[in-house]
């Protein structure tokens, strides 16, 4: 493997609260090779935002703290000063965010806040800038660009609107893009455009991208390798057919088996049972054991930890079940799932 | 644009025929007769009655009323005070400046504490600073505009003898009698009104500040301008700010028109010939064409003002259309 972009080592993130301390990550390791797709999947509240934020040094310093190591080409970012951050923050390390309809400032022009973007890191002229701008809105796709240019977001759709913030993280080439659930506020349609571009303008522009996302289908879509994050931590990692042809997490197992499918007619989607647990006081043991089918009396004393699994060495997962279960539940839910698709 | 304008001048009227009107009626309401005030304390029953009949007042409501429009729009005049015989038109004209002078010379220094003091605050919430000028909020809330009014004439004006104790001076037209004028003089006298009235009202906008700038730290643009790597103080000047300010704008407008109709305890401290002692004074002796001149004065004020913020409003806010 190529040397990582992004070497995440032992990263824990709390927030400090008035009812206590929120472990919002709890030793989470992972890389990112250069243009590298990774997918980050979870539930609301697994961490996956709090990771990427913290990557991005972006968590509000008052309450939240950062210990482990963010090696972006061998450089700690907990360890940068803030000037160095604002350095590779929308230059080095860009950002797309969720909620496109709030994320651009609406008493701006959305050619002045791209440009700002260029002007904040290379020493160009405003014109040179706005020329820039220009080149990645035709890129992004905005008809009529030129003239659009000129226009407040807010005459711009809710997918528009995701397309200039995939414009001004690509502004000035990034080597990283962390994409933070970039087509969960958009309709079905736009979110399969939104995901296309993203893919075809990671190739063009060979960036690696972080993407972080509740939904399986987006991950299958357009990550080389998965994550799953359950309560703050790693339940299993792979590449992303392992993860899918041969899941090993009973947690992966909950996620695929409620995706809703329209070959099959069912009265109710399968759901995983209960909530997530609060990260204020986690469960002992495995943090999963309180939702799971298969959970045994060691799953409530022992925390799991990430292994490699025996039939794949890039497969890694956090599971105390034997392997020839994990196998035998694997294949009949991944059995169940393409029985109609692969007909 | 031109249509909005039309439509915002015709809800002026119906607003204008609203408020004098209802001057009118509370007026004649109260059970006085300003014929008796006017014609004095030994005037015989039939002396009263040709006031009566020489003001008009012999006649109903509705009359009066109908004349009193009549003669403001034909000929521009709001009348003739029942007690002096003094054009109303004359006397607005003379206390306008006087209350306008002390309303923008405060908004301008409530402005200069409250912006300033209200972003320290929102960013450094809890800091000394923050308390201190929590502290200081309550104190411009809590106390009476003439309480501070009379401490600062006793210590800073009485004491130190730095500001004259009370009265006003003309900038031009400076009638020969009087002792001072020009702009010196003028803005001399206006310090210590303006800043009583600046520091009771600047509680109010410090914390107003403060709460928009702290709600708009908040919002996803500005995490976006962070991820963009800008660095914080451009961060607070191009994406706070404005977007922080456009609520204090209307704010401002509001108050502005509101404060123009005459601040009362303000000028009776100072002895300030404004708007607000001649509607005191007016109410006292039941002058009703010199207290409808306030009012209708004061109306104009809030209604002009209140357009203005919307043109403000619209050209801040690229989001509101005027239509």
């Amino acid at each position: 493997m190529a040397e990582p972009l992004l070497d995440v080592r032992d990263l824990r993130t709390e927030f400090h609260t008035d009812d206590g301390v929120v472990k919002a990550v709890d030793g989470v390791s992972f890389t990112v090779a250069p243009g590298q797709v990774l997918g980050i999947v979870g539930e609301s509240g697994s961490g996956k935002s709090v990771t990427c934020l913290t990557v991005m040094g972006l968590n509000d310093p008052k309450f939240a703290k950062s210990s482990g190591e963010v090696l972006f080409r061998g450089e700690d970012l907990l360890k940068a000063s803030s000037s160095r951050l604002r350095d590779i923050r929308g230059n080095e390390i860009a950002m797309i965010f969720q909620d496109p309809m709030t994320s651009l400032n609406p008493v701006h022009k959305i050619g002045r806040q791209l440009a700002e973007a260029v002007k904040l890191h290379k020493d160009v002229s405003t014109k040179q800038a706005y020329a820039r701008a220009l080149e990645l809105l035709k890129a992004v796709g905005i008809p009529r660009a030129e003239r659009r240019i000129d226009d407040y977001p807010h005459q711009f759709s809710g997918g528009m609107r995701q397309r200039v913030m995939i414009a001004m993280a690509l502004v000035n080439d990034p080597d990283l893009i962390v994409a933070d659930e970039p087509t969960t506020a958009l309709d079905v349609t736009t979110q399969a455009q939104i995901l296309a571009l993203i893919k075809r303008l990671q190739e063009d522009f060979g960036s690696a991208v972080i993407m972080i996302t509740h939904d399986l289908g987006v991950v299958a879509e357009t990550a080389d390798d998965v994550i799953v994050m359950y309560a703050a931590r790693i339940a299993e990692r792979g590449p992303v057919r392992a993860i899918f042809n041969e899941p090993r997490h009973p947690y992966t197992w909950g996620l695929m088996g409620s995706l809703p499918r329209l070959d099959v007619n069912v009265e109710r989607l399968y759901q995983i049972p209960g909530q997530p647990p609060s990260l204020l006081n986690p469960p002992v043991g495995c943090r999963f054991h309180p939702r799971c089918a298969f959970a045994m009396p060691v799953c409530r004393e022992r925390e799991p930890v990430l292994a490699v699994a025996a039939h794949d060495p890039t497969h890694e997962q956090a599971c105390h079940l034997d392997e020839e279960t994990k196998a035998r539940e694997a294949a009949t839910l991944v059995a169940s799932l393409t029985a109609g698709a692969g007909a | 644009m031109i249509r909005y304008l039309i439509r915002r001048l015709l809800w002026a009227v119906v607003l204008f025929i609203a408020v004098t009107f209802v001057t009118y009626v509370i007026f004649f309401l109260v059970p006085a007769n300003p014929a008796r005030i006017a014609a004095g304390q030994s005037a015989t029953p039939e002396r009263i009655r040709e006031v009566e009949k020489f003001l008009g007042l012999d006649q109903p409501v509705y009359v009066q009323y109908f004349k009193f429009l009549k003669r403001l729009v034909t000929e521009g005049s709001l009348g003739f005070s029942f007690t002096t015989r003094q054009s109303v038109n004359e006397q607005i004209f003379e206390a306008a400046p006087v209350t306008a002078s002390v309303v923008f010379g405060a908004m301008i220094i409530v402005l200069s504490i409250a912006i300033p003091l209200g972003i320290f605050s929102a960013l450094r919430p809890r800091s000394v600073l923050d308390r201190v000028s929590m502290v200081y909020v309550l104190i411009g809330i809590s106390l009476p505009s003439f309480w501070i009014g009379l401490v600062l004439s006793y210590f800073i004006g009485f004491k130190l003898g730095l500001t004259p104790l009370s009265g006003y001076c003309e900038v031009v037209s400076v009638p020969e009698a009087s002792v001072c004028g020009g702009l010196v003089d003028w803005a001399y006298h206006l310090v210590l009104p303006c800043v009583t009235l600046a520091i009771v009202v600047a509680g109010t906008y410090v914390r107003f500040v403060r709460a928009e700038v702290m709600e708009t730290m908040s919002m996803d643009f500005v995490r976006t301008a962070r991820a963009k790597g800008a660095p914080e103080r451009t961060v607070i000047r191009t994406h706070v700010l404005r977007n922080a300010m456009l609520p204090v704008v209307t704010m401002v407008g509001m108050d502005i028109g509101i404060l123009l109709g005459g601040s009362i305890f303000i000028e009776a401290v100072f002895g300030l010939p404004g708007l607000g002692g001649l509607a005191y004074k007016s109410v006292q002796t039941f002058d009703l064409p010199t207290l409808q001149g306030v009012v209708i004065f004061g109306a104009v004020a809030i209604i002009v003002f209140s357009l203005v913020v919307d043109l403000l409003y619209a050209w801040i806010d690229p989001r509101i259309r005027l239509t």
